[in-house]
Parts: C-alpha cells; structure tokens; sequence
C-alpha cells in the first residue's frame, strides 16, 4: 500500500493532535460554562418570574355559582325555588365507542334520535374531557334503571344541580317572572355594569318581573374554587375554595290565595285584577290573563313554542296589570268631578238636566248617555253613582282638554306607577299639544266630550287605575305599587321602605268627601251601578264601574254584545276600594271584551275578591312575616 | 500516568477491557436516567422497565465492543461506511414512496435506522482515512475527508432529520480538525458557512426548520404554537430554582405542560424536579464522561485511535450541548436527545457502541505497542 512508503514522525503528529485536544477541551470547557451560567440566569435570576408562570400554567380559579335567592309570598309559601334536577352527562373522553354507547344508553332508556343529534350538536363546541349532557331532566325511573346499570358504562354519569322551578306555573308569571338562560345581550350588559364576573358560573339570569327587578339581590356572589389543572385544563385537585354567597330570599305582598282566586274569577277571559293595599302601596294579588307557565322559559323554550306565544291573539306574554292600556271609561268619573269642583267650575249643587243625550251647541251631532232615557236632573255626587255621562259631556266641555289632561297627570295618568317590575307602560293621557305633534290635527270639542267619559285617546294600566283609586281613597296620598314586601338580609327580614309621590293637595278638602260619597253610594246605594253586586257585603265599600267601548258605534246604532264580534266587545271596568270609611284596600278589574259592562260584569269580580280579602284580611294585626327556613 | 496506576489496581477490569473511570459515570448516568424516565412519563413503571432492558443491552453492546481491538475496528471503517450510504439512499428511495420523514428501513421482522450506522461509520472512517497519511493532512486530503463528510450528511438531513445530520456531520469534522486541520482553513471555513447560511435558509430548509430557527430567535412570537415547547420548558426549568421542586413533584412535568418529557425535552424535567444543585451535578457527569474521553484519546498510541477517540468524545459532547442549549433557549430547537438520559434504544445502543470502542482504544493500546 502506498502509505506504508511515507515517513512518519509519530511524536509529531502526536504533538499535532495533542495541541488540537487542548483547544477542544478549552471549548468544552468554555461551553459548560455557557450552559452552567445560561442555567444560573434561568433558575436564579429569573426563577421568581418563571415560577409565576409556571403557577399561571397549573392554578385556575373555577367559578362557582352562587344559589339564587328563593321568593316567597306574604305568608311564606315558596313562589320560585331551586330545585335539584338530574341530568345523563357524558364524557367523550372516557368512552371508547361513543356511537355505540349512545346507542345502547339509547335502547335502555328510550329517548328519541334528536336526543342524540342534540348530544352531537352540543359537543362540537366541547372539549373532550367535559361531560356534556345528553337527557336533561332525567326522571325517576330513568334514573333507577341506570343506576342499576352504571357499572358497564364508565364515562357515563348522572350529573345534579339546582334549577329554578316555579311550582304554581302560569299563576304568577306576571309578577314573579321568570329567570332564563343568559344570552350574548346579557353578557354586553353585564360587561358595561361590570357585573359579568360575579356571573361567571351562572348559567341563568331573571328576564322578567320580580326575578328581574330583584336580580342583584337573588343572584349572590360568586364564589371560586382554585385548582390544579393539567396543560390540557382539566382540573386536577382542589387547592382550595371560597364559597359562594347565595342570593337574598325575597319575600312579596301577594297573597297566593287571592291570586288563584283572581285568575279563577278571570277564568277563560282576558284580563286584569289587583288588589293593593290601600295603606302601603303593597300588592297583594296582581292577575293577568291568559298566562303561561313560566318554567318552559328556564330550561330554554322551543322556537316553536315560543312563537306560539308571541303570535297569540290572546297576547299571554302581555302583562295586562301594567301593560294593558285601556280605556278607563267611567272609572274616572270620581277624578273628574273632583277637576270640576277644584276649579270652580261646578260645586256640589250644580245641577244639570240629563235627556239622556248632549249636544255642542252648533254641532248637529248628539252625545249619547248610556242610560238613553237619561238620568234627570243630576249633580255631580249622583253623575258618580249613576255613572251619568251626560253631566261629564258637559263639565269636560267647560274644563277643556288640556285643564283635565294635567289635572290627570297629578293622579299619575299617562306616567309609568313605578311599581317594581320593569314590564310597564305609560299608557297616555291625551292633550291638544299631544294630539299636534302625533297626528299634526287641531284638537275637537268632541273628543273633550269623550275624554270625560274616559275614552278617545285616553288609555290607562289597571295599576294606573289601583293608584288614581287609592289617591282618592287617600284623599290625595300618592303610593307608589310595589310587590316587595322585604328581603332576608343575613338572615334578618329587612321590610321594604313605603315610597310615595308628591301628594295631590285640594284647595278644599271637602271636595274629597263629595266624591268618595257619589263613589260610596255606587256600591251601597239602590241607585249606584254596582249596587247588586255589593248587596249585604259584610264590609262597606266605594267604587265605580266604566264600561270601556272599544268601537265607536254609528249614530244611530245600538249595541248589542250578543251580536257583535268578540274583539269588538266592550271592555268591564271595575275600581273600588273598601272598608269606605277608612280604606285598607283597593281593588282594579278590567275584563276585556266581554259580555256586559262594569256594573254586570266587573264589579261582581271585584265582590268576590274583596270578600275573600275580607275574611282573610280585616281586623288582621298587622302581622308578623314568618318564613320556613327549611324552605 | 493514570491508566497505569489504575490498570495495576484492576487487573480484571484490564482483562475485560472496561476502563473503569469511564464506565462509573456512564452506570452513574443510567441510573438517574431511569428515575428521571419515571418522573417524566407520568410514573408509568412499564416505561421504566423498557428503558432498563435498552440499557441492559446497551451496556453488553458496550462490552462486546470493547472486546474488539481498534486495528480490528479500522477494518470496519471502510465497508461500514459504503453500508452506510447505500443503505441512507435505500432510505431515501422508500422514503420517496411513503410520504413524509423517513428515517427507518423495514427489513424483515426488524427496522434498523442508516443514520444510526452512520454516527459510528462516519468517525471510523474519517479516522481510517486521515490515517493513510500523516497528519496534519494535504489539502488535496482535506478535499476528499470534506466530500466524506458532506455525502452522508445531505442523504440525512435530506430524510428530513437535522439533529442527525448535525452530529454525523460534527464526527466527520471533529476527525479533521483533530486532524490539524490549519487555522487558515478553519477560518476560510468559518466564511464559508456564514456565506452558506442564506442557501441554507432558502433553499436547503424546510419550512419547519425555519419556524424553528424564528421561534428560536423570539419564542414568544407564537407562544401557543411554535414557541410553545421553548417558553414551557424555559418556565420549567426556571421555577425549579436552586433545589428544584422535588422528584415527581415537577409541576410542568407531571401536569404534562411540557412537551416531549422522557425524550428531547428530559432535561427540563430534571431541572425542575432537581433544580440548579442536580444540573451542576449533572454536568459534572458528563464533563468527567467528556475529560475522560480526551484523555483516552491523549494517552493513546496510534493517530487512527487518537483520531477516532476524540472525534467520539466530541461528538458526544455536542450530543449534551445542542441538547441542554435547546432546552434551555441557547440554541435552536433540533431533535437531539439527551445523551444516557433520554427515553429511546437505538440511539442509546449507538452511543454505548461509541463507549466501547472508547473503552477498546483505553485497554488495548499496550497490547499494540508490544505486538508492534
């Protein structure tokens, strides 16, 4: 081999690759260094740091919703609780057949193909190692047959957890409403309050009524559970928790017993009762009706249903107490009268003949009264119990539309009550100014005439008419409604404060009795308009029935309810309050569309209502809010 | 000299060929390799017993090898490099038909991994080759140790697999630089790579690579993708601090926020379980593994084991330095395990191959001498 020939001076070349092991090792040397300091900067110098991070990587505070708050009726019976409701979870993760394993869970409880395709629908948006549920409300016997059965399906579990319920259904959705699942609107809100955290394990929030109102004090505040997670995020252990605080219970003035009787005595019809307490403003029975149950909404309504109540002739999602604009017709008269004598322009003797019509001078048009062979010579106590509307023609007439447009607005007309639920309308008081700038049209004499009856343009809410009422019953005393009889406060029942508006204060006093008597004599005299009604009633009472026309008829065309379409029925109003001489209660029917007027239709109701408010009520002490803790 | 003494007090370490000095840290390193494994794969005890039974084997690889004397191992250089880079081609041919990175060949009941072979082949034959003439080599020499070199490498790093390629490339390179390769060159060398670097970016890399090399640069421009490996490791190794969280207590690890645990990214386990005292332990180990080597190669005869013997133990420093600097952000993300520690078997045998011919050139060059 040709190498063999070349000299080699081995301790040369030794000496070569000597000196080059001494720069490696110089290197090595070098990098060990490198990497020994690179180490020292990492865990020393910034250990604090990298700690930190390395503790944001494992700890994750997990949420905990606070238990909502519980509503109770004056008597401390439970109008919204939590429930525990159990649901079928799954955990994708664990299972190594899902299809099959649904397939079979499928077989042995019998739910429907859409359960499934529900289930497959709701995991997209799941991580895998979260149980995602696929029935909802399991029950009972679902829950032993599984329970039998669990051990063959791991990943498979029944999962509990509070739910609200309502347990008298559409009986008091209108005033307890309803809490429902917290949507990307209610996230926004939240997140401009900057409430969104406290939220932060919730899953419900109340949508309407006194669950809405009273959120902030049913809902309570989030509580955190701090855990150790894997980089995948499922929680490891627990390191350490910090308890949620349940939401205040609520206790409200309604009395459970006087709301089904209202939404009995409303039965099929549609309509409106409350009851307030005369002296505090205080709810006690407030009825709308058609209703629906309210528990359809907590779990997540159907589109389908959902639009079968929006789309309802029969308006059930509508709160007739405080949204139901209505012609007060005669229920006002009382109001009226008062203007009247106020200004001066009548006074308790003023007289006028009634032939059962009227007529503006140079209108070739007659005013009809309802009583067509007319009442006779009637003054302003007797236009009251009679409901005399010719005698109103006249003096709206004198006083002019806009004198008793703001005279109203004192009594709250065309202004929202301020009753503590949010779902309530202003109904409207009209004016000349009003009437301008809504249909850009002079204002007619004939529509004064109108509006001193209670009708034209004019609408109000019952709970408008309850407070207009009450100011009478008061003589001028403004009280705000309010449903909220008190919260528990740790424990402790803190009583709801009695809020009130500026009071209507009467040059002469006087004219309060000249009124509250025409209004007495309606229920308690052989001539009022709801003297049949109020025959031998244990108590006394004053009030005064309308009968609301909800289509002007011809000249000459005489009604007959009988005959007519039932949308184009007149609407029975009732107001009155009771005892008489010292009020403690009033009392606001309005019946929509029906067969007779206030006097045959409304009044009676309102009898029926004040009589079981007075077996229940009268000569009670004011009494002591007991609330069962166990509840 | 120490070999000397050490021979007279181990007379049957000496018949055995194991050079005793070399072996303790190795059978050192083993050992916490297990525990570290345990640790890493989420205290799965099979793993383990894996691991054990990979080195079980690699240390009888070791002593076999040790048993064979290096003029024996220069025989081999030659046709264990032509396997080589055939069987590298072959790699490359299957590779083409199944998609994708191709690293093993499927012969019979077992895969054997070219790249592997090459890591042995490489310094044997590099070291075979400067041999045939005395260093320090012709330039004409140095042409032919760089096409030697620059084959096999691109067949590897073509696979793709550039943590390979880098450490089949460096045995090559060690061997000429050993070599006295002159300053002059190593510098023109130097120019010639940084000249090379925007070929490589934009022609050679794949797009992969480069995410690597940004990533590298700023971790934190893709935290959740990327950079994700780097800043959980760097967290890893950082909040272990000065004693380290303890064993099976390392959060990053056992809460699986680490990548790759038991394998490329092991010694961030370590760092965080052992913390700053165990990592200056560790490297103690592989300092004495590396000062070992060197001395090997210093105390020996021949050029051809001098040669073969630094280009090892160099080779396997590079193995711990890209390593611990990937780990630790020093150097870019490359696949390369950490020597002894990490999870897996061919390269583990590969490298216990390496220490015997290490421990063959420690225990056989009396022999030489007095046969010669």
């Amino acid at each position: 081999m040709r190498h063999r020939t070349h000299i080699r001076d081995h301790d040369t070349e030794a000496a070569v690759f000597g000196r080059r092991v001494l720069v490696a090792m110089v290197v090595v040397v070098a990098a060990f260094v490198a990497l020994a300091s690179n180490m020292y900067h990492l865990q020393v110098s910034e250990h604090n740091e990298l700690q930190t991070r390395s503790n944001d990587n494992r700890i994750k505070l997990l949420p905990l919703a606070p238990n909502r708050g519980l509503i109770y009726d004056r008597n401390g019976i439970l109008l919204a609780e939590n429930t525990p409701i159990y649901s079928l979870d799954v955990t994708p993760e664990e299972i190594d057949d899902l299809e099959s394993t649904l397939n079979q869970l499928q077989q042995l409880l019998g739910f429907p193909d859409s359960t499934i395709e529900r289930f497959y629908r709701n995991l997209k948006n799941q991580r895998r190692f979260n149980n995602v549920p696929l029935l909802d409300d399991v029950n009972e016997q679902q829950l032993a047959i599984f329970a039998a059965q669990q051990h063959k399906y791991p990943g498979v579990s029944i999962e509990a957890r509070l739910i609200r319920n309502y347990p008298h259904k559409e009986l008091l959705t209108h005033a307890v409403g309803y809490v429902a699942k917290i949507n990307r609107s209610d996230v926004n809100r939240l997140r401009d309050s900057g409430e969104l955290a406290n939220y932060a394990a919730s899953r419900t929030i109340g949508k309407l009524g006194i669950e809405k109102y009273y959120e902030k004090d049913l809902h309570g505040e989030v509580g955190y559970q701090s855990v150790e997670v894997n980089n995948r995020g499922r929680a490891v252990r627990t390191l350490s928790i910090e308890a949620p605080e349940p939401g205040q219970d609520i206790v409200l003035e309604l009395d459970l017993e006087l709301q089904k009787k209202a939404a009995e005595l409303l039965g099929e019809q549609r309509g409106s009762i409350i009851l307030m307490d005369a002296t505090t403003g205080g709810v006690l029975a407030m009825a709308s009706t058609p209703s629906y149950d309210p528990n359809w909404f907590v779990n997540g309504i159907s589109v389908k249903q959902y639009q079968s109540l929006l789309n309802s002739t029969q308006s059930p999602l509508l709160n007739r107490a405080t949204q139901g604009a209505y012609p007060p017709a005669s229920t006002i008269k009382p109001q009226i009268g008062l203007l009247g004598l106020e200004d001066g322009i009548i006074t308790e003797k003023t007289r006028i003949w009634d032939p059962g019509w009227f007529e503006i001078k140079g209108v070739d048009r007659r005013y009809r009264d309802w009583l067509a062979w007319g009442h006779g010579w009637v003054d302003v106590e007797t236009a009251i119990t009679e409901s005399c509307d010719t005698f109103y023609y006249d003096l709206a007439l004198k006083l002019g539309v806009d004198k008793i447009s703001s005279f109203m607005g004192r009594f709250g007309f065309g202004e929202k009550t301020g009753i503590d639920i949010h779902e309530e309308v202003s109904a409207l008081m009209p004016s000349r100014g009003w009437k301008r700038a809504r249909f850009g049209q002079p204002w007619y004499a004939g529509e004064t005439l109108s509006v001193g009856i209670g009708q034209s343009y004019w609408t109000a809410t019952p709970m408008q008419l309850a407070v207009a009422t009450a100011m009478v019953a008061n003589k001028g005393e403004h009280l705000v409604p309010r449903l909220l009889r008190g919260k528990m406060q740790d424990g402790v029942f803190e009583e709801s404060l009695i809020t009130h508006r500026e009071p209507l204060t009467l040059s002469n006093s006087d004219n309060w009795d000249i009124v509250t008597r025409g209004m007495r004599n309606v229920n308690m005299s052989q001539k009022g308009t709801a003297q049949s009604a109020f025959k031998d009633a244990p108590y006394s009472s004053a009030g005064k029935t309308g009968t609301a026309q909800v289509r002007s008829l011809g000249q000459e065309e005489e009604y007959n309810a009988e005959d007519i379409a039932e949308r184009y029925r007149d609407n029975a109003m009732y107001v009155g309050y009771a005892p008489a001489d010292e009020p403690k209660v009033v009392a606001v029917i309005a019946i929509e569309n029906s067969l007779g007027g206030g006097g045959s239709i409304a009044a009676p109701v309102a009898r029926k209502m004040l009589d079981l408010w007075h077996s229940r009520f009268n000569n009670e002490k004011k009494q002591q809010v007991k609330i069962n803790a166990d509840n | 000299m120490l070999t000397t003494e050490e021979r007279q007090r181990n007379p049957l370490l000496k018949k055995l060929h194991i050079d005793g000095p070399l072996l303790l840290p190795l059978m050192i390193l083993s050992v916490v390799s297990l525990f570290v494994i345990f640790s890493a794969a989420g205290q799965d005890i099979a793993v383990v017993q894996r691991q054990s039974v990979r080195i079980g084997l690699s240390f009888v690889v070791l002593f076999v090898v040790a048993q064979i004397p290096p003029r024996a191992l220069s025989r081999f250089a030659v046709p264990a490099f032509i396997a080589g880079v055939l069987l590298l081609v072959a790699v490359l041919v299957f590779g083409e038909m199944g998609k994708g990175a191709q690293r093993w060949l499927d012969i019979g009941p077992m895969t054997i991994q070219p790249s592997e072979i090459m890591k042995l082949a490489m310094p044997l034959m590099l070291a075979w080759y400067m041999n045939q003439r005395p260093i320090p080599p012709s330039i004409y020499r140095l042409f032919g140790a760089l096409v030697l070199v620059i084959i096999p490498t691109l067949l590897i790093a073509r696979q793709p697999d550039l943590g390979t390629s880098l450490l089949v490339a460096c045995a090559g390179i060690f061997v000429i630089f050993l070599a006295g390769l002159s300053w002059k060159l190593v510098t023109a060398a130097g120019i010639c790579v940084a000249a090379f670097t925007p070929v490589l970016w934009f022609y050679l890399m794949h797009d992969y690579q480069r995410q690597r090399v940004l990533t590298f640069l700023n971790p934190e421009r893709d935290p959740l993708g990327a950079g994700y490996h780097i800043i959980q490791s760097k967290i890893a190794i950082g909040s272990g601090g000065l004693d380290g969280k303890g064993w099976l207590q390392g959060t990053q690890s056992q809460l699986e926020f680490l990548p790759e645990r038991h394998t490329d990214f092991i010694f961030s386990v370590f760092s965080e379980e052992f913390g700053l005292t165990g990592v200056v332990l560790l490297l103690a180990l592989y300092g004495f593994v590396i000062l070992r080597g060197l001395v090997i190669a210093l105390q020996t005869q021949d050029i051809f084991s001098k040669l073969l013997a630094g280009s090892l133990t160099l080779t396997f420093f590079v193995y711990v330095f890209v390593n611990i600097g990937m780990v630790s952000g020093l150097l870019p993300v490359v696949g390369v395990p950490l020597p002894l520690i990490s999870y897996g078997g061919t390269s583990m045998v590969t490298l216990m191959a390496g220490f015997g011919m290490l421990m063959s050139i420690a225990t056989h060059h009396r022999l030489v001498m007095k046969d010669g």
